[in-house]
């Protein structure tokens, strides 16, 4: 029994073992360099990331109330991969940071949260998982202390977030009044379809979209995506949006099977307005970083309208598609942080001529765009084929045609990027950017992700074959 | 043969161009492994036509199947048949060509071979497909390339045409997933589904799904072939892009939506393109009797074979429109006979352009005295262009009218007239646009020391001139190519009838 616990929650324990060495080791002692606990947080993640090849299997703990088996560890490692690639990335500006220890604190504990969620079987269980994910990160958006536009940013993070979870409470104790349970299966088994029942839906559906940024709830995105430091907006993009989605795909599959209808037509209408807006404010901001938060908007969209297909399908193209973008947000968050950093440079007009100087990063950051874009060879057009193959699975081709005019549209800004990158010739460009050796191993391993994820076949047929009917 | 070959070399030419040191090492490299690949495509044909002669039942030859996204039905699928080793020739051609025309490319070179080499890659992948998924996949391959190469090494408004371009050839796949969607749920319904082409044609959708469908990839493919409402991109990208670029983009890129509206959209959907046949037709003569007109007002050479690929295009859909065996085999051997035609015409474009810095018909002249044979390719594939009997283009133009004359409907034939009347037209344009640029008494002074084509430019010319004399004087080597395999489309559409 003992050992199989440590299976189960090998994750979590390694998630908490490091943040107990960041904790009694190095917060007392000023000895320590930032590099040596860089390296020592990067290899306790890299473990974790290949957690998932280990024991995968199904089994509960803590009363039914811990699920974990091989999709959930897998989902796991992905977020670990994240956060791994997020600290290589930004490894020069960490490197200098005098808080160095308190930004992993707080992004572990939130990589925690965001474990329990997952493995979540249980509403209250999931929500305490949730705060613990939220809360770090407002903490987190403040990280430049002596900018106001963090501390801003922070605020806003840390309003909507309190907001949501109130609806989603709120949703929660509709539930539970309608079915007595908390338990993700007993609540699935009792819920009546009727309008309370609905109601309750959107309540916790309202609260899922305040944190994955669908429209309406997106006004606090930008700002906050504008205000924080480049790795901490990258981890609330991908990690943080990835583990919510994973968690949102449980509870509409699982919880609320019966309610199909109703969250049909709530789904199409928010995808529809969700991929529209992102993919037209978009077009036209002006700093990378905002331009990213609208685009990242966009794709959630696309996830969306996924998640009206058939479930088995469904699932698994949305899981790869996260894996896909989390390999090219990150490599695009990547490249910006670096230039944000050294150069001190947001806009997306002093990219013109950038390839003038940085022929690596540009490229980088050009296949980024396009696996973002969904152009092959990246592994960006088959995550987005998939998602819109499994739209049409139940026979939405209206959404389908809608989503194929969306990705025109945001085909264009993220040319427009490219356009800047190789073909402007600028007076000035940026002069070359040193990269560190860490760093540039982590954009190479984004861009094989990228590349390889597509064209080999079975890494999506891993995630299919957990694909089971709900 | 091993049909991966085709793939494999193109890609490894790429990746070694990556490691060239400098320049003569990157145009090397991409020269061999276009030529590699160029010897290849002859091996192919050699081959096709051994195994043709002992298994004639087998539409598609050295098929081979690998699994990609089983869980999907997805498959990596390839073959070939007549009408695609028809269009691997004519890309192997263009590419020697192309590549032998850009030996002064030095800016960004091995950017610049790279893409080009990517490019060729994504049409040779495209032609062998025969899993629409596959398919579809490699036609966006060679987009991207596309974009870069105008816009880092165009001329002109580069940066506006190259997304112009890129935009609508976005839009066209889109159109092409939405379709190509449509028949993965539709066909077979019970059974497993699948984008593989031979199933799809096996269990064909049913009418109303294709009347819905057809359209979507129909017009998705004659965004890239230039389709009349969808052309607008085929001025502005083939006058900005550099001239390597300029040959393929007309040369293999347009041929790409002609061979994709063939093989994917009339192939599979043979209902729907019956009865969308009149609106095919339509607006197939308005493509070809406006891109005529339009060229008439030109007075950029890169624009005047811009608009007259249009022109010539709207044949390709013409004769697919048509839907009769000699119609097709006319379309096809239009796609052949243009891509080479336009593909010399902008080779013989770019080595006047690169020696006297214009392209404006106004400020040419008399350029036969001092360039012979650089003017001398212009004329000829200005002849092949208005249909001069041996060369290529009489001979598919021919074909496409005859088959278009087979149809006894009325307002088909009043099509075809206008079609056929569209080539006086294109005498006027072509005839005009050679006497007063190339013939006549030398304009400026300045052109008096300019020099003729250099070898390499001398070879490109010459392979692809052979392409058009060869069909131009044997055209039966095409017909016999390509009529067995236009047997098994024309069948499906005969059935449906």
């Amino acid at each position: 029994m003992g050992l199989e616990l440590l299976f189960t929650l090998k994750h979590e324990l390694l998630i908490s073992l490091s943040i107990f060495l960041l904790l009694f080791i190095f917060v007392g002692s000023n000895h320590t360099k930032g590099a040596t606990i860089i390296h020592i947080v990067n290899a306790l993640l890299l473990i974790s990331v290949f957690f998932f090849l280990f024991e995968p299997k199904q089994s509960f703990v803590f009363n039914q109330m811990f699920e974990s088996n091989g999709l959930i560890q897998f989902q796991k490692s992905i977020l670990s991969l994240g956060l791994l690639l997020i600290s290589a990335l930004s490894f020069q500006w960490l490197k200098h940071h005098k808080n160095v220890i308190e930004f992993y604190l707080l992004l572990l504990s939130s990589l925690l949260g965001m474990f329990f969620m997952i493995s979540a079987a249980n509403m209250l269980f999931f929500y305490l998982g949730l705060e613990l994910a939220t809360i770090p990160l407002a903490a987190a958006a403040n990280f430049d202390l002596e900018k106001r536009k963090s501390g801003e940013a922070a605020m806003k993070l840390i309003y909507s977030s309190a907001f949501s979870s109130a609806l989603l409470l709120l949703g929660i104790s509709f539930v539970y009044g309608l079915t007595g349970s908390l338990n993700f299966t007993e609540i699935s088994e009792k819920i009546p379809v009727n309008a309370l029942s609905q109601f309750a839906f959107i309540l916790v559906f309202s609260g899922f979209a305040f944190k994955m940024s669908v429209v309406p709830f997106h006004l606090w995105t930008a700002d906050v995506y504008e205000g924080a430091p480049v790795p901490v907006t990258a981890f609330l993009s991908v990690v943080s949006k990835a583990a919510i989605s994973f968690v949102f795909v449980q509870v509409l599959f699982k919880v609320f099977i019966h309610l199909e209808l109703s969250y049909t037509i709530s789904l199409a209408v928010v995808s529809i307005c969700t991929m529209l807006l992102g993919n037209l404010f978009a077009m036209r901001q002006e700093n990378i970083k905002r331009f990213l938060a609208f685009s990242s908007i966009a794709q959630v969209g696309y996830i969306l309208i996924a998640l009206m297909g058939s479930h088995e399908v469904a699932q698994s193209a949305i899981i790869y598609f996260l894996l896909v973008y989390v390999f090219s947000n990150l490599a695009a968050f990547g490249v910006i942080g670096i230039i944000s950093n050294s150069l001190g440079k947001e806009n997306i007009s002093d990219y013109k001529g950038f390839y003038q100087q940085n022929k690596f990063l540009s490229w980088a950051l050009a296949i980024a765009l396009f696996s973002l874009a969904g152009v092959p060879p990246t592994a960006g057009f088959f995550g987005k084929f998939f998602l819109i193959l499994a739209a049409a699975s139940k026979g939405y081709y209206l959404l389908i045609v809608i989503a194929a005019l969306n990705m025109i549209i945001s085909f264009y800004y993220y040319l427009r990027i490219v356009r800047n990158i190789f073909m402007e010739t600028s007076e000035n460009p940026m002069p070359q950017v040193l990269v560190q050796p860490i760093t540039k191993v982590a954009l190479i391993v984004c861009l094989i992700g990228m590349i390889v994820l597509g064209l080999y076949g079975p890494v999506y047929e891993y995630i299919a074959a957990f694909a089971k009917p709900f | 043969m091993n049909l991966l070959l085709l793939i494999i070399i193109p890609f490894l030419t790429a990746v070694v161009i990556l490691t060239a040191k400098d320049f003569k090492q990157s145009r090397s490299i991409a020269l061999v492994g276009a030529s590699i690949q160029l010897v290849l495509a002859f091996f192919l044909l050699n081959q096709y036509q051994a195994a043709k002669a002992l298994v004639q039942t087998e539409a598609f030859v050295f098929e081979q199947s690998f699994e990609w996204f089983p869980s999907l039905g997805i498959q990596f699928l390839i073959g070939v048949d007549g009408i695609s080793i028809a269009m691997i020739l004519l890309t192997a051609l263009v590419v020697v060509a192309g590549i032998l025309v850009s030996f002064t490319m030095e800016e960004l070179h091995k950017e610049f071979f790279f893409l080009l080499i990517l490019l060729s890659l994504g049409a040779y992948g495209f032609f062998i497909s025969l899993d629409i998924f596959t398919l579809f996949f490699f036609l966006e391959v060679a987009v991207i390339p596309k974009f870069l190469l105008i816009g880092i090494w165009g001329s002109g408004a580069k940066q506006k045409s190259a997304m112009k371009l890129a935009l609508m050839l976005m839009g066209g796949s889109a159109l092409i997933m939405v379709g190509l969607i449509g028949l993965y749920y539709f066909s077979n319904e019970t059974g497993n589904r699948s984008f593989n082409m031979l199933v799809l044609a096996q269990y064909p959708i049913s009418y109303a799904a294709q009347l819905v469908f057809f359209p979507f990839l129909f017009a998705g493919f004659g965004v890239f072939t230039a389709l009349f409402p969808f052309h607008t991109w085929v001025p502005d990208g083939h006058s900005s892009a550099p001239t390597a670029a300029s040959m393929f983009l007309a040369g293999i890129s347009m041929k790409l939506g002609g061979y994709g509206c063939l093989r994917v959209a009339t192939y599979l959907m043979p209902d729907a393109a019956v009865h969308y046949a009149p609106i095919i037709i339509t607006l197939a003569s308005i493509a070809i009797i406006y891109g005529a007109f339009a060229t008439l007002m030109q007075t950029d050479l890169k624009y005047i074979n811009a608009y007259s690929s249009i022109s010539h295009c709207g044949f390709v859909i013409l004769g697919i429109g048509m839907l009769n065996k000699t119609a097709i085999v006319g379309a096809v051997m239009q796609m052949v006979s243009h891509g080479l035609m336009t593909a010399l015409f902008f080779a013989a474009i770019g080595m006047m352009y690169q020696r006297t810095h214009t392209r404006l018909v106004s400020q040419l002249g008399g350029l036969l005295k001092v360039m012979p044979f650089i003017s001398s390719v212009f004329v000829i594939a200005g002849l092949c262009s208005l249909g001069l009997p041996g060369f290529s283009g009489f001979v598919s133009e021919m074909t496409v009218f005859v088959g278009a004359w087979q149809n006894p409907n009325f307002w088909y034939r009043l099509a075809t007239i206008l079609a056929c009347a569209s080539i006086v037209v294109t005498a006027v344009y072509i005839l005009r646009a050679a006497g007063s640029s190339v013939m006549g008494p030398i304009t400026q002074k300045n052109f008096l020391h300019l020099t003729d084509a250099q070898w390499n430019e001398k070879l490109a010319a010459i392979v692809l001139l052979s392409g058009i004399v060869i069909i131009g004087i044997a055209p039966f080597l095409l017909t016999d190519l390509l009529s067995s395999s236009t047997d098994v489309l024309v069948e499906k559409i005969i059935n449906t009838f």
